[in-house]
């Protein structure tokens, strides 16, 4: 029976032993007078049985359908004649997609050596019979384990205890979940960074001021030496992430005042959703916006003052960019200020002082480190932004400080280097990885700053 | 804010009680009071303030209820009565602190030496600067000592040098009697103070702007027994030169500080005279009820 059966079938099972438990429950406390003189409420005796009869099989298919594979391949290969086994494992893995293509029927079997075909229906035969086993195995344990269940189902036995215990548990397991598995993605970083550091030293990728990715395919070929320096894409990706924040910051702030302290309720709750669906807007459509709109409209404003500008340029993108990250400035503002107690304003107001001499005198510094956190929640976001940049800004690694002219991010880079067939064992491919860990180390220290100051300044009221 | 929030829900609630017409258990709560009629000494030769049949709605709910009263000149006056019952509000009506709370609307004539203070003309800065206000939880800006005293005469412009605004705030200091535990530390900040230490000091605040009219909403319900003490201290030294509106919930502090005494009851003012009266012979049942402790 297939893994895709086996799963529906052990949840009917689970259903099955929890009605079962729960009756059972009743059963056992009807004669004493009451659900009230069992030491758990059913839902718990059920709830065990459930928690037997799924979790023990679940695990069982888990670690069978895991090792499944790898245990009749080398079943399969051991089978070969001595003479034809594999000297490397690129050569076994030919052999092993050769045995699985005529065992699926893809190859006829008269058009491969005997030991070939041979190794299929053994293929063949012993995949049937794991399959088999499993589904024998995997029912019986959840049987077993309901059945086991199902027999503790007893007034002084507490199931309750049991029962949070192992939820507390599955709980556990799905956050760690998620911690590993971002553990895991910074760990193949890490190692594809040191693999791209063998190739391409380090100081040359940290200090170099040029970037040009192509490297030779063939021994022969000239002209694409590749040049690794990161200072270029990272000067793009601070230029671009300025203009963005020279927008969002005054925009957003602003905003954010008015709207705590100005507006109505009524203006507030229409408003702050409407700004906040900026954020929602993917990327891609602000990306065509920044191509086809802003960025033509900059280089005719530049041509009629007399600038020389390019058709894609890093203000365009900046600019875009900007508008983009104007919800995260103005709504975590918004939440900072709306946080400083109503008394500080009342203390000022009832000394005489105007609205704006509050919000200026007293508000805004004591909302400042929050404000501070939002505004660098938001630059990571914008030093993290890609698609716009792709669209509008380019993919010239220019160094250069003028808005005027096309540069790229780091991020862009990153983006181009692997979209496509690429090759894993060349400095191009690898140093996306490189460009990858870096942005990550900077995004995460802007990130922890940010963190920092906003829980500083949380304890502040407290 | 919060105070005025429950003052409304629990007026609400009051008025939804059926009133029970039970003559053999007649308790205070059915006691009608007839709208408008203060028994006591409402009035003053000298007033400060003059406010005359003063209503206060929240959206459609009536917080104050036709209420006319007079402050006299440089005196206490202590306004009590059960959580709820509309005085923080009234006294809020005073400075117009009230303005800030879309919802509220205040209705009749309230005068500070005469001069409305509703008037749509009439600017709010001014009338603030003129009428201080210290709230129940003390309030200091997250600033130090020193920019906490010298916030409002900086904003009023009552300095021209520097040296001047440094002898209103020792001067404010002084008279809050923070002088000496602060003059060693005048730029630490001011969050670092104790409870007590903090509601002088945002006494010494209210007063370095010299206002006629300081309003305390509570001022002590946040302090322990000593710190109360100096406070109550304080308000006795001050009243020679200031016009003092205290709400409190302490029947012994309103005693012990104020002149003259009002007792209100769900919006309505029950009750105004001197102090010594009120709590040794009181005229309306409904006082006498709440000061025995019969409920609040």
């Amino acid at each position: 029976m297939q893994t895709a059966n086996l799963l529906p079938l052990v949840l009917v099972l689970t259903l099955v032993a929890y009605g079962l438990a729960y009756m059972r429950s009743r059963a056992v406390a009807a004669p004493l007078g009451g659900i009230r003189n069992l030491k758990a409420l059913p839902f718990y005796y059920a709830a065990r049985a459930a928690l037997w009869c799924a979790i023990p099989a679940l695990i069982v298919l888990a670690v069978w359908s895991g090792f499944e594979g790898k245990v009749i391949q080398s079943i399969v290969i051991a089978s070969l004649p001595q003479d034809t086994w594999p000297d490397s494992p690129g050569q076994a893995s030919l052999i092993l997609s050769q045995i699985s293509n005529v065992a699926a029927g893809n190859l006829n079997p008269d058009f491969v050596p005997d030991h070939i075909a041979g190794a299929a229906s053994l293929l063949e035969t012993t995949e049937s019979r794991s399959e088999n086993f499993k589904a024998i195995l995997v029912v019986l344990i959840a049987v077993l384990g309901a059945t086991f269940a199902w027999t503790r189902v007893a007034p002084h036995i507490n199931a309750r205890k049991n029962v949070e215990t192992t939820l507390r548990r599955i709980f556990f397991v799905c956050a760690a979940l998620a911690v590993l598995t971002t553990a895991g993605i910074v760990f193949s970083v890490i190692l594809e960074t040191l693999r791209f550091f063998d190739r391409v030293p380090i100081t040359e990728f940290l200090f170099s001021t040029s970037w040009s990715p192509q490297t030779a395919l063939r021994a022969d070929q000239v002209g694409s030496e590749g040049a690794f320096g990161v200072i270029p894409l990272f000067t793009g990706t601070l230029l671009i992430s300025a203009i963005a924040l020279l927008v969002a910051v005054p925009v957003g702030l602003l905003s954010a005042i008015y709207l705590s302290e100005y507006a109505s309720k009524r203006m507030r709750s229409t408003i702050k959703p409407i700004l906040e669906l900026l954020a929602g807007i993917p990327t891609v459509v602000y990306g065509f916006f920044a191509a086809l709109t802003v960025a033509p409209f900059i280089r005719d404003l530049a041509e009629m003052v007399g600038l020389e500008a390019s058709s894609q340029s890093a203000l365009a993108a900046g600019l875009v960019m900007g508008i983009m990250i104007v919800p995260f400035v103005s709504s975590l503002s918004d939440d900072v200020i709306n946080a400083v107690p109503q008394n500080m304003r009342d203390g000022s107001l009832a000394l005489g002082a105007t609205q704006s001499e509050t919000m200026k005198k007293v508000i805004f510094p004591a909302a400042l480190p929050g404000i501070i956190g939002g505004i660098l929640l938001a630059a990571s976001r914008a030093i993290g932004e890609t698609m716009i940049v792709v669209m509008a800004a380019g993919l010239a690694a220019n160094l250069t400080a003028n808005p005027l002219e096309s540069v790229t991010t780091v991020t862009v880079q990153i983006a181009t280097l692997l979209v496509g067939d690429q090759e894993f064992d060349s400095a191009k491919t690898l140093s996306a990885f490189a460009l990858g860990m870096l942005l990550f180390i900077v995004t995460l220290l802007l990130n922890v700053v940010a963190l920092k100051i906003v829980r500083k300044y949380r304890e502040q009221y407290d | 804010m919060n105070t005025m929030n429950s003052g409304i829900s629990a007026e609400a609630e009051n008025q939804d009680e059926p009133r029970a017409a039970s003559v053999a258990e007649h308790k205070p709560e059915d006691t009608v009071i007839e709208e408008g009629k203060t028994v006591g000494k409402p009035f003053s030769d000298d007033p400060k303030f003059k406010l005359r049949n003063v209503e206060v709605f929240y959206d459609q709910a009536r917080a104050i209820k036709n209420i006319s009263l007079d402050i006299g000149r440089n005196e206490v006056i202590a306004f009590i009565g059960p959580s709820g019952c509309g005085k923080s509000t009234f006294l809020r009506c005073l400075n117009r602190m009230n303005d800030s709370i879309d919802i509220c609307r205040v209705k009749g004539s309230l005068a500070l030496d005469d001069h409305d203070i509703y008037d749509p003309k009439r600017d709010v800065v001014e009338l603030r600067a003129r009428v201080g206000m210290v709230f129940q939880k003390p309030n200091p800006f997250p600033k130090s000592i020193y920019d906490n005293v010298a916030y409002g005469p900086r904003i009023h412009g009552l300095a021209n040098r520097k040296s001047e605004l440094d002898d209103i705030v020792e001067n404010s200091l002084r008279k809050a009697g923070l002088w000496e535990e602060a003059k060693d530390r005048l730029d630490a900040t001011a969050t670092g103070m104790s409870g007590g230490q903090q509601q002088r000091l945002c006494i010494a605040r209210a007063i370095a702007v010299s206002p006629e009219v300081i309003l305390m909403d509570e001022p002590c319900s946040a302090l322990d027994p000593i710190a109360t003490a100096r406070v109550e201290e304080l308000i006795a030294e001050m009243s020679e030169s200031y016009t003092i509106v205290i709400v409190t919930h302490s029947m012994q502090q309103a005693a012990r500080v104020s002149h003259r005494t009002a007792y209100f009851h769900l919006g309505h003012l029950v009750e105004v005279n001197e102090t010594n009266k009120v709590f040794t012979s009181p005229q309306h049942e409904l006082t006498e009820s709440y000061i025995t402790g019969r409920f609040g």
